[in-house]
């Protein structure tokens, strides 16, 4: 993974949404998803809030471990480092965004505080430390992921939409339904795997 | 007491099982399902650290104040994950690498929360110990079932061995990821019409004292 030659930051950005979709390939971020999905509003919402946080974090956490824990030698703390990174962008971001504007705290807010808890978040970091990305890769890997999300939990809430007045086995109704769904979503996406063969 | 840790057994292998009744903490496991052993790995890996952060957190609830008390749930979790971390790549470091992040995302994973914030911040330190480390059970038992079925008809192994016979053509699906979630889907399934024929069952019985022989 490590020796692998450079990827362009786009190519990345575009296979993150599409071909290695954090959450249809990866799996990260299932709670929220499944929970949050029931309307398309709240699903824009915080799709919206986890781009944003995934893009910021993935920079930081980029800056943090390459001036921080690689001269410090201190990988072993890397976990928590990265979880303070991410609460810390969260509360930023939460404090910025409800003094310039009001209006979008309104409809973000509720959004924020559990993303900090988002696995998501964390997994595309430790992801990008892993394969050791560089600054512009990282911070594409992370707007592309979050997007990737974003993309996925808008379909899953309008297909959900769809789903409830229809007849379902009274067992597979919600969660159940939903993970069929979320499987037939990973089935069409691992559709594009052939257009950009990117790890 | 023993009544009691009973109890907080059952529901967490069976009547609130973390998989299919509360759905939380599937992230950062079902992506090792295609494995068996990685399974039992990470799935061993979440319930000690689901009891140990439980039990933490149940002893010093006392001492935490409450506008920080999320930020130090996710410490103490971090504190147990690290230590897993080190211990899995001391000891088996083949299989760290192939887990590779997702051991670090067993911090996010929801269940361990949820089981601080739902028992452990009411109950006492050992009894929130047994709730965590029982609902880590229920987790792997879910968990577990779904790596078999993907690693023998993927694979055509279990555990590594070779248990299909020779001819037997790998499904590739089983390896991919949506194989995982359907399979879920059949285990919820399957367990919510159990007990809802169970409760059916029950309410039954309540209604009528005098039940009549059922037909087979």
């Amino acid at each position: 993974m490590n020796a692998e030659p450079l990827v362009n930051p786009v190519v990345l950005f575009f296979a993150s949404i599409f071909t290695s979709n954090i959450l249809l390939s990866n799996f990260l971020g299932m709670c929220s998803f499944i929970s949050i999905s029931k309307d398309k509003t709240s699903a824009y919402g915080l799709g919206l809030a986890v781009t944003v946080v995934m893009t910021i974090c993935a920079a930081v956490s980029w800056l943090v471990l390459r001036y921080l824990i690689l001269p410090l030698d201190i990988e072993y703390l890397s976990f928590i480092i990265f979880i303070i990174v991410i609460a810390a962008v969260v509360q930023m971001l939460e404090m910025i965004i409800d003094r310039v504007s009001p209006a979008l705290y309104m409809s973000l807010g509720i959004f924020l505080p559990l993303i900090t808890v988002n696995c998501a978040i964390l997994g595309a970091i430790l992801f990008m430390q892993i394969r050791s990305y560089g600054f512009l890769q990282a911070v594409a890997f992370g707007a592309g992921s979050g997007m990737g999300w974003w993309l996925a939990i808008m379909l899953l809430a309008s297909i959900r939409k769809r789903i409830e007045n229809n007849p379902v086995p009274a067992g597979l109704k919600g969660a159940g339904i939903t993970m069929v769904t979320i499987g037939f979503m990973a089935m069409a996406f691992i559709g594009f795997s052939g257009m950009i063969a990117v790890q | 007491m023993s009544g009691k840790a009973g109890k907080i057994l059952w529901d967490n292998l069976w009547t609130n099982n973390p998989i299919f009744i509360q759905i939380l903490g599937i992230c950062s496991t079902l992506a090792v399902t295609n494995s068996v052993r990685n399974t039992l790995i990470m799935t061993v890996g979440v319930s000690l650290s689901t009891a140990f952060s439980s039990w933490t957190l149940s002893a010093m609830q006392a001492t935490i104040p409450r506008k920080v008390r999320m930020i130090v749930q996710v410490l103490v979790i971090s504190f147990y994950v690290i230590i897993i971390d080190i211990i899995l790549r001391a000891y088996l470091p083949e299989v760290s690498k192939q887990l590779g992040p997702y051991v670090g995302l067993i911090i996010t994973n929801c269940i361990i929360m949820g089981r601080a914030e739902a028992f452990a911040a009411a109950n006492k330190p050992v009894l929130s110990f047994w709730d965590g480390l029982t609902s880590g059970l229920g987790y792997m038992a879910v968990l577990v079932a779904i790596a078999v079925v993907r690693e023998i008809l993927g694979f055509g192994t279990l555990l590594g061995f070779r248990v299909m016979p020779a001819g037997f053509e790998p499904w590739t699906i089983m390896i991919m990821a949506p194989s995982a979630f359907f399979l879920v889907a059949f285990v919820m399934w399957w367990a919510k019409t159990v007990q809802a024929r169970a409760a059916a069952k029950a309410a039954a019985a309540k209604s009528a004292p005098r039940p009549v022989p059922a037909k087979a």
